[in-house]
């Protein structure tokens, strides 16, 4: 009877988690398949990338990628994303805060068009901003009357990818600032901090992790961005090229370890990017979790 | 600092939240705004702080039209309900903020702040919690920590919404003395806004009864609990009993009852409510004159007191009854017994109820 006893609260503690766990079949059959799928999908490309950049050493590699197209590439490329990730996070902060904090007419086909950009497909983009500003376009005439160009030329590689870009930071910022609402700004007001010192003290801090994590994701489209930018680029070599398209130039023209060698840049910078958004997360999960 | 507040106007969209608000707010007072959830109590604390402008109407500070002033030049101290303490900044930081985000040339020293921060913190007696995070500390002392954020810029009146809403009932009790000791400490000007009567009754020197955007009445907690305007302020300051009444030259019959209305000698008859608290009723264990016969329906003791809900005789109303539970024994009455009640003070409104 004793024994009994003693020994029921161990079998009902052991058979405790039985009633909400699988059966283990069923685990290592989901892992497994993730596990391949992963494999064959990511870990088995990117290998390849890296295994044909330095096939032939890296003297070659070296060489394929300090030739002058491909430098010209990569500053125009590392260019843009200095124009373009700053204005798309002011942006996305700007628009974030304007949702978050106001209320007015509208918020919410606001918030919808803020998604347009991931809606449109990028050749459509393309296509959009040849019309607006192409020399045929409705800007055109005026445009080449004073002399500025924008379409196959830089200008309007930016503006593509600025467009391409624009909801990573605000899509990120929105939910965050609207969860956070706005009593410690309204409490910073109150103590007597100006509008300035409010938004530097409080709300920057508040949505620092948001922010870097849309920066980083920004960053990596930016860099990654190709049907837009092939249609207003006009694929000027040397000029109008950034890294995806000089990726493309060169496999058209079976310069198969060069543009292996161009791709793995773009790659590493992906891992880079990765890792700093694994980071973030790590923090903010921190930050979560003392909170 | 006296506060003036003069034909204040507010809407949202087509609800008025404000209605031609009026009111004067003495240097020193401790001034509750008490009302029924969406009586517009925080929207005006909200434009007296500067937080939202009113649509029309004047507030003077000392006299001095603030209207137009932003909210960070007015120097008030603002209490939020759920504390909006800086998340990210240590006790000290937070209550550190409003020291060290002065302009340079009005900033004190950093030892200074840094002396300041501990006294507020010692008055609010949370010297220990300095290096912590404000999630690490409980409701309580959180709502203590914005307290002391508030004070450390000296403000010429301190802004409570809901101070101890957020907390239990023990807290709170114990939060809203503390307060009232602080008060007397440091006789800042201050309103606080709560839509708890007992609340504004034990701590406030003065209420502010509001519902649907107005003021129903305005004066010291004994004015307003005593002689209550009408009969919404009637009803919102404590339980109460309501019986028709014939109001006739001074006097009410309420069924058999007579009693003096000295405020309506000059009135016709007619129709009105009698306003009887269920503290305010004597019961007895024999007739006596006049009194209404009843049944004890219920009768359930609630720590010290004793509550009753009676049935009267003639017309089946039920009536609420508190008593001291040393009193109820002496009648030696049960549950299901009669008795016979004798409001022992009565307050007649005219009109045919609310
Ligand atoms: N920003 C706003 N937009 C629209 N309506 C509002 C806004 N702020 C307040 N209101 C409305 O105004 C009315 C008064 O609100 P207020 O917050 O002043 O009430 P309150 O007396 O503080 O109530 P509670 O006790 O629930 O806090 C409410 O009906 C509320 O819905
Ligand atoms: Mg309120």
């Amino acid at each position: 009877m004793s024994s009994l006893a003693q020994t029921q609260p161990a079998l009902a503690a052991a058979s405790l988690p039985k009633a909400t766990a699988e059966p283990a079949w069923v685990k290592w059959t989901l892992v497994t398949v993730a596990l391949t799928f992963l494999t064959l999908f990511l870990v088995l490309p990117l290998s390849v990338v890296l295994y044909g950049a330095f096939e032939l050493g890296v003297k070659v590699w070296w060489d394929a990628i300090t030739e002058p197209d491909a430098l010209a590439a990569i500053r125009l490329t590392l260019f843009v994303l200095v124009i373009v990730v700053p204005l798309n996070a002011i942006f996305g902060i700007a628009i974030a805060w304007a949702i978050a904090k106001f209320e007015f007419k509208g918020k919410t086909l606001l918030i919808s068009i803020i998604d347009m950009p991931f809606a449109i497909s990028p050749v459509v983009v393309g296509l959009i901003f040849v019309i607006l500003f192409g020399s045929q376009g409705w800007l055109g005439p005026w445009l080449s009357a004073h002399d500025i160009k924008i379409v196959f030329a830089v200008p309007g590689i930016i503006i593509v990818i600025l467009f391409g870009t624009l909801p990573f930071v605000a899509r990120e910022l929105i939910p965050l600032m609207q969860q956070q609402g706005k009593e410690e700004e309204e409490a910073s007001l109150t103590l007597g901090a100006s509008g300035w010192k409010t938004f530097w003290y409080v709300t920057l801090p508040n949505i620092k992790w948001g922010l870097i994590y849309g920066v980083v994701l920004c960053n990596a489209r930016a860099m990654g961005e190709f049907g837009a930018v092939a249609i207003v680029s006009g694929r000027i070599r040397g000029e109008t090229n950034t890294m995806p398209l000089h990726i493309e130039v060169l496999y058209n023209e079976y310069m198969f370890t060069a543009a292996f060698a161009v791709s793995s840049l773009l790659t590493g910078l992906a891992l880079v990017t990765i890792v700093i958004k694994s980071w973030v997360e790590y923090k903010d999960e921190r930050r979560h979790k003392t909170a | 600092m006296s506060i003036s507040i003069e034909q204040v106007n507010k809407r949202f969209g087509n609800f008025v939240a404000l209605d031609n608000v009026n009111l004067a707010i003495k240097t020193g007072e401790l001034t509750a705004l008490l009302g029924p959830s969406g009586s517009g109590k925080t929207t005006l604390l909200r434009i007296i702080a500067g937080l939202e402008q009113a649509d029309s109407g004047i507030i003077r500070f000392n006299n001095e039209d603030i209207t137009g002033q932003h909210v960070s030049e007015r120097g008030v101290g603002f209490v939020f309900q759920h504390y909006a303490l800086f998340k990210h900044m240590t006790v000290s930081e937070n209550v550190a903020y409003g020291l060290t985000v002065k302009p340079k040339k009005f900033r004190p020293s950093k030892a200074e702040i840094a002396k300041k921060v501990n006294n507020l913190l010692e008055l609010v007696q949370l010297g220990w919690t300095a290096d912590r995070y404000p999630s690490q500390l409980s409701g309580g002392q959180r709502q203590r920590i914005a307290l002391a954020r508030a004070l450390a810029v000296e403000p010429k009146m301190l802004l409570l919404d809901e101070p101890f809403g957020a907390l239990d009932a023990k807290v709170r009790a114990e939060l809203r003395r503390w307060l009232r000791r602080l008060h007397d400490e440091i006789h800042v000007t201050s309103v606080f806004v709560t839509h708890d009567q007992e609340e504004a009754l034990e701590v406030a020197d003065r209420i502010v009864v509001m519902n649907k955007g107005r003021i129903e009445q305005d004066g010291t907690p004994e004015q307003v609990y005593d002689n209550p305007a009408n009969p919404f302020v009637y009803e919102f300051l404590g339980n109460v009993n309501l019986f028709h009444a014939r109001v006739k030259q001074g006097q009410s019959s309420i069924g058999d009852l007579q009693v003096p209305s000295p405020e309506y000698t000059n009135s016709e008859e007619q129709d009105g409510l009698a306003y009887v608290r269920p503290h305010e009723i004597d019961v007895f264990n024999l007739p006596q004159p006049d009194a209404i016969k009843v049944k004890l329906d219920l009768v359930t003791i609630v720590g010290p007191a004793v509550r009753l809900e009676v049935l009267a005789e003639s017309d089946q109303q039920l009536i609420h009854i508190e008593q001291p539970k040393e009193q109820f024994k002496q009648l030696n009455l049960k549950q299901g017994d009669t008795a016979w009640i004798l409001p022992r003070y009565t307050k007649v409104f005219l009109g045919e109820g609310i």
